[in-house]
């Protein structure tokens, strides 16, 4: 199961799931994903330490894509 | 370029105390002021470099559930010494090809390679409804993602001597630091 969260002040929600057979999940959640994006979130998938590539695409194959606001200089 | 801007802030002042003590010893105390501007002004940058890793908030609730769910998430970003590290102090500590990255909630310290010199940069996410270990999160993922342009968008406020740091840092954040330095130490 694949996940795709936003950190917000929950913690974290979960916008979708999806199984790589399931192309009725997928859809949904290509559909979320790029709603996010235009909300002025960045998508990350994170690949152990040290390493994380931002999506513009949500990658079917990623167990997790988190979603992360800008950051900015303090 | 921060060691030369220092210099000339200090250099001033030193100079000017040993001329007016030179030409007129009776000027000594006006001396003795200078001399302490010469002091004071790096351990003030050293100040607000410390204040980039404050502590947790403790008038913010860090034990409800939103925080209890964001912890959940940045430990599975982390391995497991830098998930036990982050829970005991509130910051993260990461490794990466500047140096070694700790992590707070609006700001970062970079320890050097060699683990004696520490740049200190005001960052962070500007949502303020997030809770504290989400905040890390951001910069954690930020860091990550393009670290180079992490440091370009973050304001420098300090750069200098470890010491001059860890010793205006909160007790638990000088543990980090010194996990940090350790790290830098052994990769230099």
């Amino acid at each position: 199961m694949s996940r795709l969260v936003r950190m917000d002040d929950t913690g974290h929600t979960t916008v979708a799931e999806w199984t790589a057979g399931d192309a009725r999940a997928l859809e949904a959640a290509v559909l979320a994903f790029r709603a996010e994006l235009d909300n002025g979130y960045f998508a990350v998938v994170s690949e152990g330490e040290g390493h994380a590539e931002q999506v513009r695409e949500l990658p079917a194959g990623a167990s997790l894509v988190i979603l992360r606001r800008p950051i900015a200089g303090g | 370029m921060w060691t030369a801007t220092t210099v000339a802030h200090v250099v001033p002042f030193v100079g000017g105390a040993f001329a007016l003590t030179l030409l007129a010893p009776i000027l000594a105390p006006v001396s003795l002021v200078l001399l302490v501007h010469a002091w004071a002004i790096p351990e003030l940058y050293a100040a607000r470099g410390a204040k980039a890793v404050r502590p947790r908030d403790p008038r913010r609730d860090t034990s409800g559930e939103a925080e209890r769910v964001a912890m959940g998430l940045l430990g599975d970003l982390l391995d497991h010494r830098a998930r036990e590290l982050q829970a005991r102090t509130g910051v993260a500590v990461e490794r990466g090809r500047l140096g070694v990255w700790v992590l707070g909630q609006a700001g970062a310290l970079l320890v050097r390679p060699g683990g004696r010199r520490v740049n200190c940069y005001c960052v962070k996410v500007p949502d303020v409804s997030l809770p504290p270990s989400d905040r890390v999160a951001h910069l954690l993922l930020a860091l990550r993602t393009d670290e180079a342009g992490f440091a370009t968008v973050a304001n420098l406020s300090f750069s200098g001597a470890r010491r001059r740091v860890r010793r205006r840092l909160a007790p638990v954040a000088r543990e980090a630091l010194d996990v940090a330095a350790a790290e830098a130490r052994a990769s230099r």
